[in-house]
């Protein structure tokens, strides 16, 4: 116990973690903060100011329309040849129906929770998760880097359970940042959507889909973070982290995609990790093949589609981890320290 | 007296594609009595960082037997810990901690109480530098801070890698105090360095190493009796003597070079023989003294690592047991 205290306070101490979490936690503050001043209430007067100007679109249509008419009718009384400008029969020039200009265009953003809210919890998840994913990859690489991994281990020779206090240590500090800041995040948001929005139809079955959601945003946050830990121990240096993640990402992610697209691969998205992170936040990604024809009793053609589950995603999650965080301790059991 | 430390044939085999097989421990002991300043000499790569990393469970060994306060480490490594105190090779911490940051998070890892952090503190005199930056710190500094470190546990066994590099003349004086108070309050003391000089004056006993085997051991004393070479200068009291004497020495089978005043006589046991010998063929001595020798003359013997004249020697280039000198794929010292 004397040993998970002291991390968490060596954790706590590291101007790294410190400055890292502020970080996060700054461009948190600044996407609600952003949210809050590029959204508008919709009262009476914002309604009705949009319907005046789709009024004004709309006469103004008319008038270009009117305008058309008339100089496609001169043309054709001075015998101008028609060189495809206008039509034949110039009578076709009319004005758009004034319902096809629809007020809801010209009425100011607005943040309607029930709609938006599950959306934000993707950047949330991603800020947070790339800020666990650092701070757990330097907490580890710098204690080896520096040698203070070797003094530890001088204290307590036990390999295995330093290393395992030191992921706990690192993901109980995660989480008492990641908690609270989904709470502001929630309360955040539902302060936006009641100044600068709407807050209507927000059932307990929204709040329970809701929680869930960030449930599974918090639950990535301390995935990736493990991976960012597991990496840089690994490699005994932070760097075997970051480098690790450059390489995944391009030379897993976009020369894959690049190679996969050329190679006409059905679903190519299915192999790329982002989709994986998307599905677990969003529960379902639907995948699209456009170079296929599913018809509809209409005779229309449908796009073939593949579902990407939260599940699939777990399993992928589950296995990395594992595989990562099992070759790290692996490591730890058998490498020399020198 | 019990032994605080024992090593029996230890060995650590490092391989590689590209380097072939190198045994940086080839079947090494050592024993350490407790209460014993115990000097741990070798050569650059001899394998004594090798030794101590291994002890200390930080190295997998291929072989042997090692214990520590009669325990079998490196198994028993997490009873004995909290009464080891150690330092390897040069003082690694984090750089943006302070001092006393540092020694209060191994403190409180290891369950020792905090007021120990400001006594060691004061002990290896970095009292008002505590609160600064260790990436602030001279080397000499971060050096008292490693020893700090391994003695806040108050430990009977103190491992100290190199512990006077880069101090100061006023610093490695004060090592060598602190070092004899703690032996005297019943510590042990396992020192590895190259100031031979120090080792000499602060150490009860030595082991020397080389390319992984001990080559000596026991007290300073005798380490340094048993491979004293018997050298004895002689005078006469007529210089003009001395190519007689030499000549009767020669022929009683007394191995000697002769110089412009004096003769200077090797293996000689007993110098009374050399006396009676020039007294029988009427030479009358004026002065007959061993020539004692140092600790340092005698490591560079038994490590063949004397300097050569012309001669660039490798880090693997020293002597094993035994007395032939060894180089290449199979010789000891890489890795350690």
């Amino acid at each position: 116990m004397s040993l998970y205290r002291t991390e968490l306070r060596r954790l706590t101490k590291r101007r790294f973690t410190r400055y890292m979490t502020l970080l996060g936690l700054l461009v948190l503050l600044a996407v609600v903060v952003g949210t809050f001043l590029t959204n508008h209430k919709l009262d009476a007067g914002a309604i009705a100011q949009a319907e005046r100007q789709a009024d004004q679109q709309y006469e103004q249509q008319v008038r270009w329309s009117e305008q058309e008419r008339a100089a496609c009718e001169a043309a054709q009384a001075a015998g101008t040849p028609n060189d495809g400008r206008y039509p034949d029969d110039c009578s076709m020039i009319s004005a758009p129906p004034r319902e096809s200009i629809e007020t809801s265009w010209f009425l100011p953003s607005t943040f309607d929770f029930r709609e938006a809210f599950p959306e934000t919890l993707v950047p949330f998840a991603a800020i947070l998760a790339l800020v666990g994913f650092v701070i757990g990859a330097s907490f580890i690489g710098a204690e080896w880097s520096s040698g203070g991994m070797m003094n530890l281990l001088l204290w307590r020779p036990k390999r295995l359970t330093v290393l395992a206090t030191k992921l706990a240590a690192l993901l109980t500090g995660m989480l008492a940042v990641a908690l609270p800041a989904a709470v502001a995040w929630f309360a955040g948001f539902w302060l936006v959507a009641t100044f600068r929005g709407s807050t209507e139809k927000v059932t307990s079955g929204v709040w329970q889909s809701a929680g869930l959601t960030g449930l599974r945003a918090l639950l990535l946050v301390l995935v990736v973070s493990t991976l960012g830990f597991a990496l840089a121990s690994l490699g005994r240096h932070t760097a075997m982290a970051l480098g690790g993640v450059v390489a995944v990402a391009v030379v897993g992610q976009f020369g894959l995609g690049i190679l996969l697209d050329m190679a006409g691969v059905r679903f190519p998205e299915a192999w790329l990790l982002p989709t994986y992170a998307l599905a677990w936040m969003q529960k379902k990604v639907t995948l699209q093949n456009w170079d296929s024809c599913n018809a509809t009793v209409f005779g229309e053609c449908k796009p073939e589609t593949f579902d990407i589950t939260w599940q699939h995603s777990s399993v992928l999650l589950a296995v990395g981890v594992a595989v990562v965080l099992g070759s790290a301790l692996w490591m730890m059991r058998r490498r020399d320290i020198s | 007296m019990p032994a605080v430390l024992e090593i029996e044939g230890l060995r650590k085999t490092y391989k590689s594609r590209r380097r072939g097989t190198r045994n940086a421990l080839d079947g090494f002991n050592m024993r350490v009595e407790a209460g014993q300043v115990h000097g741990f000499l070798g050569p650059n790569g001899s394998g004594k960082t090798t030794t101590l990393r291994t002890l200390l469970g930080l190295i997998r060994p291929d072989g042997g037997r090692m214990t520590i306060l009669g325990h079998e480490v490196p198994d028993a490594l997490p009873v004995v810990a909290g009464q080891v105190g150690a330092i390897v090779e040069s003082p690694q911490f984090f750089p943006h901690f302070t001092a006393r940051d540092t020694l209060s998070l191994l403190a409180s890892a290891g369950d020792v109480p905090s007021n120990r952090v400001d006594e060691v503190l004061e002990l290896v005199g970095l009292r008002e530098r505590a609160g600064e930056r260790v990436k602030t710190y001279s080397l000499g500094m971060k050096q008292r801070l490693a020893v700090a470190s391994a003695l806040l546990k108050d430990p009977k066994l103190l491992i100290l890698d190199e512990p006077a590099n880069g101090l100061d003349p006023g610093g490695i004086r004060e090592m060598r105090t602190l070092t004899r108070n703690l032996a005297e309050s019943g510590m042990t003391v396992v020192l590895s360095s190259h100031i031979l000089g120090e080792i000499q004056l602060i150490c009860d006993s030595v082991t020397i190493i080389s390319l992984g085997r001990r080559v000596a051991f026991g007290p300073v004393d005798e380490v340094l009796a048993q491979h004293s070479s018997g050298a004895v200068r002689v005078r006469l009291e007529a210089v003009t003597d001395l190519p007689a004497a030499a000549d009767a020495l020669t022929r009683s089978g007394i191995r000697l070079t002769g110089h412009a005043d004096h003769l200077m006589l090797a293996g000689v046991d007993k110098p009374a023989v050399v006396t009676r010998l020039l007294a029988e063929q009427g030479l009358y001595v004026s002065e007959l003294s061993p020539v004692a020798v140092d600790l340092e003359s005698v490591f560079l013997e038994l490590t063949a690592t004397a300097p050569v004249p012309g001669q660039h020697r490798q880090v693997d280039q020293s002597l094993k047991v035994g007395g032939a000198e060894q180089s290449g794929a199979t010789g000891g010292g890489w890795g350690a």
